[in-house]
C-alpha cells in the first residue's frame, strides 16, 4: 500500500534526514520525493510503500507524529488513495 | 506521482475549508426482530444493533486515520420501528427508543435513527402507537432520532397525520421545555421520505433495504465556497462548472470512504448522499455560499434562483463521482446548523416564508428552525402541510423539522449545542389555520401531466 507523507514547517537542518531515519527505523521505502523551499518554508511530498513496514499502520503515524513534534514541523501521512480519487478518473 | 499541487489542494480544504466526511451510517434491518412480548422484542433490538455495529465506530476511527480525513459522525438507522414493533402487544413503544439508546451508547455512535413510521396513505396500529409515544421517547432518551412520513407524490398528503404530529410536536417541545424545547430536533415530518439517507435526525432503514447497507453523506460548503471566491463576477455557467468540478472532488472522497468501510465492516454499500451540509463553524456555511454567489443577504431577492442553480451543479458535479448515488442528495439549509443562514435570520431578511420557497429548488425542507413557544399545535400543523405540499408536487422530499421553544419568543434564540447551532426565534404569521387543519382527510395526489 503506497501512502503520501507531507511534511511542512520552518526550514532547518535535518529535517529530511529525521524523516529518513524514522523511515528507515520501521522499514518503509521511499518511491518519490519532491521537496521545495519557498519563503523559508519547508514542503516536502514523499510517495512511500508501507506494505513491508515492521509496524501496524497507525504506529507508522504516531512515529512520525513524534518526529514532527522533536523537528517542530507538521508531518502527515495518508493513504494515497485519497488522494488519486480527488484527482485521477 | 501526484503533483505538489493537487497534494496541498487536498491538504488545504481538509485542514482550512472544513471538508469531511459528515456521516457514515449504518442502516440496520430491524424485522427479524419481532416477537409479541415487547420485552422480548427490544431485547432483540439491542442485540442486533450492537452485534452489527460493533465496530462501527472503530472502523471509521481507523479510516479517519490512515485516510487523514475527518469522519465526524458514525450513525445508525433502523428499520421503521413502527413496523419492527407492530406486532408487539404494548400501547407504549419507549421501551423500544430505550433500546435503541442503549445500543447507540453501546456502540458509541452520537445519533441512532428509525423511531419512524410512514403513514402517508393511513396509520396502522404500530403507525398510531408510536405516533403516540414520540413526545415520551424522544425525552427519555439522549440519541434516539424519530421521523413520520405524512405525504408522498402517488399517496398525496395525510392530513389526519399532519394535525396529529403539529400536536406531537408541541407536545415533544412541551416534554423538554427544560431544554428549550430539544427533543424537536430529533423530530421531521417528511413527505416523500427516503429509504437510504445517512443524515439525521430522518435517517431510518427503509424496507426495501438490504439486512445490512453502509451510506455515507459527504460535506464541503466550506471547499465550494472557497473555489467560488475564484471566480468571482463570471458569468452563471462559470459558477456552475466550478461547483461541479468541487462537488466531482468531494463526491470522490465520499465514495472511496464509503466502499472502504462496507468493506471493512462486511456491510452492502448502499448510496453516497451528494448533500452540501453545513455546520455552525465560519467558513462551513451554505448560505455564505449563495452570498458569494452575489445576493447581498441570504434570504434577499435572487437567493432562491442562486440556491437552485447551486443544488443542481452538485448534484451533477457528484453523480459522476459515486457508483450509487441516493439519500437527500441536495443543498441543506437548516437555520440553526448554518451560520450564515443564523445571520440572515438574525436580520430579519431571511425569513419563514423565503424558506419555503428555497425549499422548493433544493434538498429537504424546513429544517432546525425555533419559533415562538406559544405558536398553535394547528399553526404548526399548517406549516407541514405546505412544505408536504411542494414536495408531493415537486416530486421530491421535504421536511420539517421545527422547534416551537417553550417561553421564547421572537427576538430569543435557543442553543442547541454542537452541530445543532444556535436558532433564533423566527416569527411565524399570526392569523390561524385552524378550520382548515381540523378538516383533516388525505388530500389527493397530484395529476402528473399538464404540468404548469
Amino acid at each position: 500500500m503506497n501512502a503520501i507523507i507531507t511534511v511542512v514547517g520552518k526550514d532547518k537542518v535535518g529535517i529530511m534526514a529525521g524523516v529518513c531515519v524514522v523511515l528507515q527505523k520501521i522499514n518503509v521505502n521511499i518511491l518519490d520525493i519532491s521537496q521545495t523551499v519557498m519563503q523559508n518554508m519547508f514542503t516536502m511530498n514523499m510517495l512511500v510503500d508501507v506494505k513491508d513496514a515492521n509496524v501496524e499502520y497507525p504506529a507508522i503515524v504516531d512515529a512520525l507524529n513524534e518526529e514532527g513534534e522533536r523537528l517542530g514541523v507538521s508531518i502527515r501521512i495518508q493513504r494515497e488513495d485519497i488522494f488519486d480519487a480527488m484527482h485521477r478518473i | 506521482m501526484l503533483n505538489q499541487h493537487e497534494i496541498i489542494e487536498t491538504l488545504n480544504m481538509i485542514d482550512n475549508q472544513h471538508l469531511d466526511i459528515r456521516t457514515i451510517t449504518m442502516g440496520i434491518s430491524l424485522r427479524s426482530c419481532a416477537h409479541p412480548d415487547a420485552k422480548i422484542c427490544a431485547t432483540k433490538m439491542y442485540d442486533k444493533i450492537t452485534k452489527y455495529a460493533e465496530n462501527l465506530v472503530k472502523t471509521g476511527e481507523d479510516i479517519e486515520r490512515e485516510m487523514g480525513i475527518p469522519i465526524i459522525n458514525k450513525r445508525i438507522s433502523v428499520t421503521p420501528i413502527a413496523i419492527a414493533a407492530e406486532s408487539c402487544e404494548t400501547e407504549d413503544y419507549t421501551i423500544f427508543a430505550k433500546a435503541m439508546d442503549d445500543a447507540a451508547k453501546t456502540c458509541g455512535v452520537n445519533f441512532i435513527g428509525g423511531f419512524s413510521a410512514l403513514v402517508q396513505k393511513g396509520f396502522t396500529i404500530g403507525d398510531r402507537r408510536l405516533i403516540n409515544s414520540i413526545p415520551e421517547a424522544l425525552a427519555t432518551t439522549d440519541f434516539v432520532c424519530s421521523s413520520v412520513n405524512v405525504g408522498s407524490t402517488k399517496a398525496g398528503i395525510n392530513m389526519d397525520a399532519v394535525k396529529l404530529m403539529g400536536q406531537t410536536i408541541k407536545n415533544t417541545a412541551l416534554r423538554t421545555a427544560d431544554r428549550d424545547g430539544f427533543g424537536c430536533a430529533k423530530l421531521v415530518v417528511f413527505c416523500n421520505a427516503v429509504e437510504d439517507n445517512p443524515f439525521m435526525a430522518g435517517a431510518f432503514h427503509g424496507v426495501g433495504e438490504p439486512e445490512c447497507a453502509i451510506n455515507v453523506g459527504v460535506s464541503g460548503p466550506g471547499v465550494v465556497y472557497n473555489a467560488l471566491k475564484g471566480v468571482k463576477g463570471q458569468p452563471f455557467d462559470i459558477v456552475a462548472e466550478t461547483i461541479k468540478k468541487t462537488a466531482f472532488k468531494i463526491t470522490r472522497m465520499g465514495q472511496l470512504i464509503a466502499c472502504e468501510a462496507s468493506k471493512r465492516l462486511g456491510a452492502e454499500f448502499g448510496i453516497v448522499d451528494l448533500s452540501l451540509a453545513p455546520t455552525p463553524a465560519i467558513g462551513d456555511s451554505v448560505a455564505r455560499i449563495l452570498e458569494e454567489i452575489g445576493v447581498d443577504v441570504c434570504g434577499t431577492h435572487g437567493t432562491t434562483a442562486a440556491l437552485a442553480m447551486l443544488n443542481d451543479a452538485v448534484k451533477k458535479g457528484g453523480v459522476m463521482a459515486s457508483s450509487s448515488v441516493g439519500g437527500l442528495s441536495g443543498a441543506f439549509i437548516p437555520v440553526s446548523e448554518d451560520e450564515g443562514m443564523i445571520a440572515a435570520a438574525e436580520k430579519g431578511v431571511l425569513t419563514l416564508d423565503k424558506l419555503e420557497a428555497m425549499t422548493c429548488v433544493c434538498s429537504v425542507g424546513l429544517d432546525m428552525i425555533a419559533v415562538p413557544g406559544d405558536t398553535s399545535a394547528e399553526t404548526i400543523s399548517a406549516i407541514i402541510a405546505d412544505e408536504a405540499a411542494i414536495g408531493m408536487v415537486n416530486n421530491k422530499t421535504t421536511a420539517v423539522r421545527i422547534i416551537p421553544a417553550p417561553g421564547k419568543t421572537v427576538g430569543d434564540s435557543i442553543e442547541m449545542g454542537g452541530l445543532l447551532g444556535t436558532a433564533p426565534v423566527m416569527p411565524v404569521h399570526n392569523e390561524g389555520s385552524v378550520d382548515f387543519v381540523n378538516r383533516g382527510g388525505r388530500i389527493p395526489a397530484p395529476l402528473h401531466s399538464l404540468r404548469n
